[in-house]
């Protein structure tokens, strides 16, 4: 029996992964328009993601460079993970730590949300230029 | 001037999409693949090799294995057994994704496999965040981490299907509160499936021998 060994990129964090594709997303949006420069990119990202902000804007800066997204300036939404208690029906938001129901202490928890990972809008530069094509 | 243009577009979407081809491609083959991650060190690779051990020989398995560094250690272990094992080095890269996974199953002979196990790179975090197109994730923890980690790793313990609790041996020399650990747990996923093991003594084994046995027969009747 052999062992196939396949190698890929040398990559770091996850991160890499989620800001590559946070520029893919800018790039091919900003294309359907007239611009030479994005100058600001509004993300949503939840408290679950495990993500972290400053992560993102280290290899934004490095991979952003020599594209129509060089310099532009990264604006985290971080909204805070909902939850709802089973027992007695409480909805309440968690930052960071799991914490149990505040009203009643249990933890049979559903989640509603937390987990977003998105890019909202992007601002694109259009001074001197034509009215978007669509 | 500048102009502001909605988008709303999830991040890491074309990974989600790959999955859904990879899962697509076992579904067709009628193989069950199962996602299997862990922190270091929490005996992903013993697991397996004692699952190996009990599997009953009308199932095939082949194995994925994911790792950092350029070694095949792990790999070497399970064709020692006479599995069919690819290695992925991800270079660095702290977690599989859907690529490497295509690229893997490409390497393994799935026409004559029923059941694919991918150990993901030791981690509590990122793999939590790639798809990889598998059936079920399961997460090994271990004893000797502590009961802390459902409240520290949150993201993981909810994404998963399966939670193995493995090195229960240890229990009598460690301070491991099994109530808080598993209130924890029930928090977060209530739903989930739980086998408390040992993959030294093979204490637990029956019951997820059992799972993982019947999972493989519910596969091939769909």
């Amino acid at each position: 029996m052999y062992i196939p060994i396949l190698k890929d990129c040398a990559f770091d964090m996850h991160e890499l992964a989620v800001t590559e594709d946070i520029l893919k997303i800018a790039l091919e949006e900003a294309e359907k328009y007239n611009t030479n420069r994005i100058s600001d990119i509004f993300l949503t990202i939840g408290r679950l993601s495990s993500i972290v902000d400053d992560s993102i804007q280290f290899y934004w800066d490095h991979i952003s460079k020599d594209t129509l997204c060089e310099g532009a300036l990264l604006h985290f939404n971080r909204p805070p993970a909902v939850f709802k208690c089973n027992k007695c029906g409480q909805e309440y938001e968690i930052l960071d730590d799991l914490l149990p129901c505040p009203a009643c202490k249990s933890f049979d928890l559903e989640i509603l949300s937390g987990n977003e990972m998105q890019v909202d809008n992007i601002e694109i530069e259009t001074e001197g230029k034509d009215e978007p094509e669509s | 001037m500048n102009q502001k243009v909605e988008i709303v577009r999830k991040i890491l979407d074309s990974n989600d999409r790959l999955a859904a081809e990879n899962r697509k491609r076992l579904d067709a083959l009628k193989i069950l693949g199962l996602n299997v991650m862990a922190s270091p060190g929490a005996g992903k690779t013993s697991f397996l090799l004692k699952t190996i051990e009990r599997l009953p020989e009308s199932i095939h398995l082949g194995v994925i294995e994911g790792d950092t560094a350029p070694v095949t250690i792990d790999a070497d272990k399970i064709v020692a057994q006479g599995v069919p094992a690819v290695q992925i080095n991800t270079g660095g890269e702290c977690h599989l994704d859907a690529v490497m996974t295509e690229m893997a199953l490409d390497q393994l002979p799935l026409d004559d496999l029923d059941l694919v196990i991918i150990e993901n790179v030791g981690n509590l975090i990122c793999p939590a965040v790639f798809a990889l197109g598998t059936h079920k994730n399961i997460l090994i923890a271990s004893i000797p981490e502590g009961d802390d980690k459902p409240y520290k790793y949150t993201n993981i313990y909810r994404g998963i299907d399966v939670l193995i609790i493995n090195k229960i041996d240890l229990l009598p020399y460690l301070e491991f509160r099994m109530d808080y650990f598993k209130q924890g747990v029930a928090a977060l996923n209530p739903r989930l499936v739980c086998f408390e093991l040992s993959s030294k003594t093979g204490e637990g084994f029956d019951a997820w021998m059992a799972w993982l046995i019947a999972e493989v027969a519910k596969t091939k009747t769909v």
